[in-house]
């Protein structure tokens, strides 16, 4: 399964791309409550948002950004059948992409 | 499961790709990342983030937040501006240990527009800071952190 | 033991016992909304379902704001592929349940004869399991909390319908323990249910409002804010209980189900719109 999730809602000035992540966002000051060891930091650091393989938003982030991050965008013009991407990188190196078809 | 060297050369990867397609090599971005999500004051990250810039309050940048936050961990925002050729927004929280919470390249193509949740720490003010060429314009909304009751 | 007397001695003592009750079920659940009715003029009954949302519009706010795309999504997404998957011997949770498992929430809790006690959703799934030879789930967090999430969305909208069978004193009985334990006075706060949520519902807690109880089992399970996990009602009770500093039920116990029969029986009429994202 996918860790991104991607929705799309097309209005008549703009496109509304929303994602939502499954991703711990893991600041590394949490205790676990069984062991009472520290839990590691594991974040996400950057994220890409897509249009047609075109690059429309680039971000840094830190653990302040929530659990199971969230993030919408609005495409001033988007068509049925564009493609939208959301792509990130953690500071464990992990990372994951996923793509929507606009509707 | 990768092994420990294979994940860091795959990171070493990714952010160079990433970190080219913004300009930077990626040790520099590495670096970036590292002194602009250290703990610090929130003045000390202003100063880091926008060296010498004047940040001018504008009542063109609305801000959508809850006026107490329900939980600290999740507080959800929404920014939209009608100030031109925004090309970066900046999210930051007064009072975090951290207080830069995210920034993110906003290409023309893309309305001046974003919507995130984030975390907060305590009581204080969420500053949204918006660089459109070479001015810098910001608002700030005091959002209540609370911690007791009975949400357990 | 089967003589005449006896069997008449029982007759008069079930007789007397029950008009010792103060009131019939259908009596309390009116009481209880139309307290509620008193208390909050601008509400509909269908908005109970929405929690302390309804009467905190600040709060209320966050939460569509995040309901536009919820972090149960996950859960969800996961409960229904389990909720499909055969187990080994090719069976599934669906034939464990009327109409597939599809739309059924609105009607559990519920008194199995039977069994002579109180079936809830959580427990249905684990009788499931033990039919099919698999051991049963923790009841407070994990994959139940993804199969309820499936089973709860698709129930959404659905009226609850918790039943008492009318000449079945055990279920009665059932529900007046569950009705008595929502009244009973607890722990070192010495607070019951009804202090928070029936004589102080609307009010703070420190810096928080007390929701209603009316309304409390709608929502089930939860992604919640400050776990960052889904959970369950039964979960939500247990924390409730160690806040309030009283001993804690467990999950399942029969005092949890039978406090669940009573919150979910005076909710009737009331739709069902879990999961949900609370705090």
């Amino acid at each position: 399964m996918s860790t991104i999730k991607i929705r799309s809602k097309r209005f008549a000035d703009y496109t509304l791309v929303r994602t939502l992540i499954a991703h711990p966002m893991e600041t590394g000051h949490n205790k676990n409550n069984t062991t009472g060891e520290l839990i590691p930091a594991h974040f996400i650091q950057t994220l890409t948002f897509k249009h047609n393989g075109k690059v429309l938003s680039q971000c840094q982030m830190g653990y302040g950004i929530s659990k199971n991050p969230f993030f919408s965008f609005k495409i001033k013009s988007a068509k049925a059948g564009d493609k939208v991407s959301i792509s990130w990188q953690d500071n464990l190196a992990y990372s994951d992409t996923q793509e929507h078809i606009i509707s | 499961m990768l092994t420990t060297r294979r994940r860091f050369v795959k990171k070493l990867l990714t952010l160079s790709s990433y970190a080219l397609s913004l300009g930077f090599s990626h040790i520099s971005l590495a670096n970036w990342l590292a002194s602009n999500f250290s703990r610090q004051t929130i003045s000390q990250s202003i100063a880091q983030l926008f060296p010498n810039q004047e940040l001018q309050t504008s009542d063109r940048i609305s801000l959508k937040l809850p006026n107490t936050a329900e939980n600290g961990s999740v507080v959800p925002i929404t920014i939209s501006s009608t100030i031109p050729d925004v090309d970066t927004i900046y999210i930051l929280s007064e009072k975090n240990p951290v207080p830069l919470i995210a920034q993110f390249s906003i290409d023309p193509e893309l309305e001046t527009y974003l919507g995130a949740r984030f975390k907060m720490q305590e009581t204080c003010d969420v500053i949204v800071v918006l660089k459109a060429k070479d001015q810098y314009f910001q608002a700030r909304q005091k959002v209540k952190v609370t911690l007791g009751g009975c949400g357990g | 033991m089967n003589s005449p007397l006896f069997i008449f001695c029982l007759w008069i003592n079930l007789l007397i016992s029950s008009s010792l009750t103060w009131a019939s079920p259908e009596q309390d659940r009116k009481q209880i909304q139309a307290f509620y009715q008193q208390l909050f003029p601008q509400l509909q009954l269908a908005d109970y379902a929405q929690g302390v949302y309804a009467i905190d519009s600040d709060a209320k706010n966050s939460w569509q704001a995040i309901e536009e795309f919820p972090p149960y999504e996950f859960a969800l997404e996961e409960g229904k592929a389990l909720f499909y998957r055969p187990f080994n011997n090719g069976a599934r949770y669906a034939d464990c349940f009327p109409n597939q498992g599809i739309a059924i929430a609105q009607n559990y809790p519920y008194w199995d004869a039977q069994k002579q006690s109180i079936v809830t959703l959580a427990s249905a799934l684990n009788d499931c399991r033990l039919q099919n030879h698999l051991p049963a789930l923790p009841y407070t967090k994990g994959k139940i909390t993804k199969l309820l999430a499936y089973m709860a969305f698709t129930s959404r909208g659905q009226l609850i319908r918790t039943i008492i069978p009318e000449h079945s004193p055990q279920a009665l009985n059932a529900y007046e323990q569950g009705k008595a334990y929502f009244y009973q006075r607890r722990g070192q706060l010495n607070f019951s249910c009804a202090s928070c949520h029936i004589d102080n519902a609307g009010k703070f807690i420190r810096s928080e409002i007390l929701s209603p109880a009316l309304g409390h089992t709608t929502h089930w399970p939860a992604y919640r804010l400050n776990t960052g996990e889904m959970g369950t009602l039964h979960r939500r009770f247990m924390a409730c209980n160690k806040l309030i500093r009283a001993p804690i039920d467990a999950a399942q116990s029969p005092a949890l189900r039978q406090l669940e029969f009573f919150l979910s029986y005076i909710a009737n009429g009331l739709p069902l719109n879990g999961p949900s994202t609370r705090k």
